[in-house]
């Protein structure tokens, strides 16, 4: 056998799969697993005491090529995935130019077939420049290889334009990632509306204007049938608003949390630190708490990062002028698994569904398991490992994280993409 | 308690810090009235009483801080703040130098911190800065070894046109605990009404803050006051009446439906004032639109103290500008995670 994983423990919850087993590879796909395999590995790794996932998958982040390499490659935001334990990565389209077209989207896939040493997934954007007025060429893109589509950022305000995108995914099967966000409440505002924004004199979103939007695309997507995601979902009350629909049985609606929303309350902006500007923002305590809720339930579907690299002469301004946005995936995976795996209030299974057989399902990649003949692609995760975040070893090309100096417990060890470590 | 080592003034010394031979702030830069001690606040009220009497001489000069470079640093265009800041610092006799935005290299491209940098290089030792983003003080105090004094960051804080607020009423009232102080007019965008309503609030004083109720951001009353939404209800008792500027250049941001409706509902006339106390003081931070929210005849009336105000700013901020002048270099006390 090409590799064999000795004595890991292996979660998998496609196969409900939670044991010490040894792990065997073969052209790139997983061959066996077994109490014990007999056979020699060409490659053995020891893998006692760390734990062996399907690949973790982060359903949302910024790669900035084309057009800001100055702040994010595809290699270094790929190389920065690998370290962070991700064996796969789908990438916005708010590229520049942006990623509306056929050209664009081989570009991307063009350049990870030279660089990255994990998959990389684009979505391509619902309107032409994520202008919100005609749709994008949405059906050669899917040709070319997009997994969704989304807007992000630039927020689909029409109503009428994002019923006609969400008729126009059924075409191709592909899932809208839904940025929420009215524009129009949330305008001028750069953090959370509420008692800090009061107090420090910045202007405030209105948690409002996301919470609208999720209303109002759920609807939709029950009337036309198609499948939405909420994506970066932020508040108790976007959260309610999908347990809501979801009641209803015609709908297809999931959503994902980031580790910064999960861990970061409003109240970090007291420093006027511009890691801590975000969209959406930080928010309450209370929704803290309920999407920490929704993580445990398994209310949310998935974490992703929004990973959002920003040169540092573009985040050393005032709050105000700072852009939006924090790096997230060298942190993520030892963050979620410290605050939340360690302290037990998610299971090893959910952690797994969270990162990797979640994000597989939403986005139908063959990924995100350990089936025999699926793709070996695999997190493995050393429970012990002390972590101390320090954003100059990133290997990202930005540094704009609000986590740097956190000590945490637990964290990646090996990343293997088709059954090549590509980190480790 | 009244020390008679050197003060500012040589021979009448000012209050100060027990055990210390100079008395002075305990950090090294004025942000906020949010980071200020009752002590802190205390020492600046006394001390600006006691260099008002400089103001008074027939050469209102002092030479405290001679041999000392200020810079004032002015992003946003101010008549009022910037001369009273230019005035304390010339009675000092600090070495000053100014700079706008619109005549810098800002208007080049140039960051905050650039500036600041190059600013910074030529070894000043007191750095006041206006700024119209919030928190532009604070990034300036985390990377600069000069003292920053905020002179006014975006809707965030103006503390010492607190300060100066509170000198000119203790100066007439004699105290600031229990006295009810209305605050009035376009609180969103004020900050005037958060350094004023924190600092009096801290002074336990009682404070009501009153608007129309999209000019009010949410959670104010946590700041420390009472939100009222009739203006009759906050003048009702009060013993001082704070008029804040209405911004008529905001209306267009549907705030309020026109300055005359506003007029008629907030504007502070000679008719609304006979609900307020006989000995209520008017004030106001300027620059007034009479006719909108304060009326002439209010502006002007004996109970008006508004040109006090101005005269206080001068004294409060050669305070300001004392208590920090040995304090360039202090090492920020950081909380670490």
């Amino acid at each position: 056998m090409q590799l064999i994983l000795r004595q890991g423990r292996i979660v998998d919850p496609t196969q409900k799969l939670n044991e010490i087993a040894d792990l065997g590879i073969e052209d790139g796909r997983v061959a066996e697993i077994a109490p014990k395999i007999r056979t020699k590995g060409r490659k053995e790794i020891d893998a006692r005491g760390l734990l062996v996932f399907p690949g973790f998958i982060d359903m949302h982040v910024h790669l900035r090529e084309p057009g800001r390499e100055d702040s994010e490659t595809i290699e270094t935001g790929t190389n920065a995935a690998a370290r962070g334990g991700f064996t796969a990565v789908v990438c916005m389209p708010n590229t520049q130019p942006v990623n509306d077209s056929e050209a664009v989207t081989s570009f991307i896939l063009e350049r990870a077939r030279e660089v990255s040493k994990i998959a990389v997934y684009p979505v391509g954007a619902i309107t032409k420049g994520s202008q919100g007025k005609t749709l994008a060429e949405i059906g050669e893109m899917y040709r070319t290889g997009i997994v969704a589509i989304s807007d992000d950022g630039h927020s689909v305000q029409d109503s009428q334009v994002m019923r006609r995108a969400m008729e126009y995914s059924l075409l191709f099967g592909l899932p809208v990632i839904d940025h929420c966000e009215d524009k129009d409440l949330s305008s001028g505002g750069v953090m959370n509306e509420g008692f800090y924004s009061t107090k420090l004199g910045l202007r405030g979103m209105n948690p409002a204007a996301e919470e609208i939007q999720v209303v109002r695309d759920s609807i939709l997507a029950m009337q036309t049938g198609a499948q939405i995601h909420i994506a970066h979902l932020s508040t108790r009350r976007s959260l309610e608003a999908v347990l809501r629909v979801r009641k209803n049985d015609k709908i297809s609606i999931s959503c994902e949390v980031t580790p910064h929303h999960l861990l970061l309350t409003e109240a970090e902006v007291c420093s006027y630190d511009t890691n801590t500007k975000m969209n959406p923002p930080l928010r309450s305590e209370d929704d803290v708490e309920a999407l920490v809720k929704g993580i445990a339930s398994g209310d949310v579907d998935a974490i992703a990062t929004d990973h959002a690299p920003h040169n540092i002469n573009d985040k050393m301004l005032e709050f105000d002028r700072a852009p939006f946005g924090i790096v997230g995936l060298e942190t993520a995976v030892s963050l979620i698994y410290d605050r939340f795996v360690r302290t037990e209030i998610i299971t090893l299974e959910r952690f797994v569904q969270l990162f990797s057989t979640n994000p597989a399902r939403i986005l139908k990649l063959q990924r995100g398991t350990l089936a025999k003949e699926a793709w070996a692609d695999i997190t493995v995760v050393n429970p012990e490992l002390s972590v101390e975040v320090d954003s100059k070893q990133f290997v990202s090309r930005s540094r704009n994280t609000p986590f740097d100096g956190w000590k945490l417990q637990g964290g990646p060890a090996m990343t293997i993409v088709k059954g090549k470590v590509v980190w480790s | 308690m009244w020390g008679g080592s050197p003060g500012p003034l040589g021979a009448k010394a000012p209050p100060r810090i027990d055990g210390n031979a100079m008395a002075s702030l305990s950090q090294k830069d004025l942000l906020s009235v949010e980071q200020l001690s009752v002590d802190d606040i205390n020492l600046i009220l006394d001390t600006a009483e006691s260099l008002r009497e400089v103001s008074a001489r027939p050469v209102k000069k002092v030479p405290t801080l001679r041999g000392k470079t200020v810079i004032n640093l002015f992003f946003e265009p101010s008549t009022r703040t910037r001369s009273s800041f230019e005035l304390a610092e010339k009675r000092l006799s600090a070495d000053i130098l100014n700079f706008s935005a619109s005549t810098s290299s800002v208007s080049k491209g140039e960051t905050l911190l650039d500036t600041a940098h190059n600013l910074e290089a030529m070894a000043p030792d007191i750095i006041v800065i206006r700024h119209e983003a919030a928190g532009a003080s604070h990034l300036l105090g985390r990377e600069c070894r000069s003292s920053v004094v905020n002179a006014g960051d975006g809707m965030h804080e103006h503390p010492t046109q607190a300060l100066l607020d509170a000198l000119t009423v203790r100066s007439v009232k004699g105290r600031l605990e229990g006295l009810k102080v209305a605050i009035i007019g376009d609180i969103t965008h004020s900050r005037v009404a958060r350094s004023d309503t924190i600092l009096f609030h801290k002074m336990d004083a009682d404070v009501w803050v009153c608007g129309p109720p999209t000019l009010i951001p949410w959670d104010f009353d946590k700041l420390g006051c009472t939100i009222c939404r009739r203006m009759e209800e906050a003048i009702d008792g009060a013993d001082v009446i704070m008029m804040l500027r209405m911004q008529v250049e905001r209306q267009n941001e549907a705030f309020v439906p026109s300055t005359r409706e506003y007029y008629n509902f907030y504007g502070l006339t000679r008719e609304r004032m006979r609900l307020a106390k006989k000995d209520t003081i008017v004030m106001h931070p300027g620059p007034m639109n009479r006719g909108v929210e304060i009326d002439s005849d209010v502006a002007d009336a004996d109970y008006s103290v508004i040109l006090n105000q101005v005269a206080n700013g001068v004294a409060t901020r050669m305070a300001v500008l004392y208590l920090l002048s040995g304090n360039a270099g202090l090492k920020l006390k950081r909380s670490s995670r």
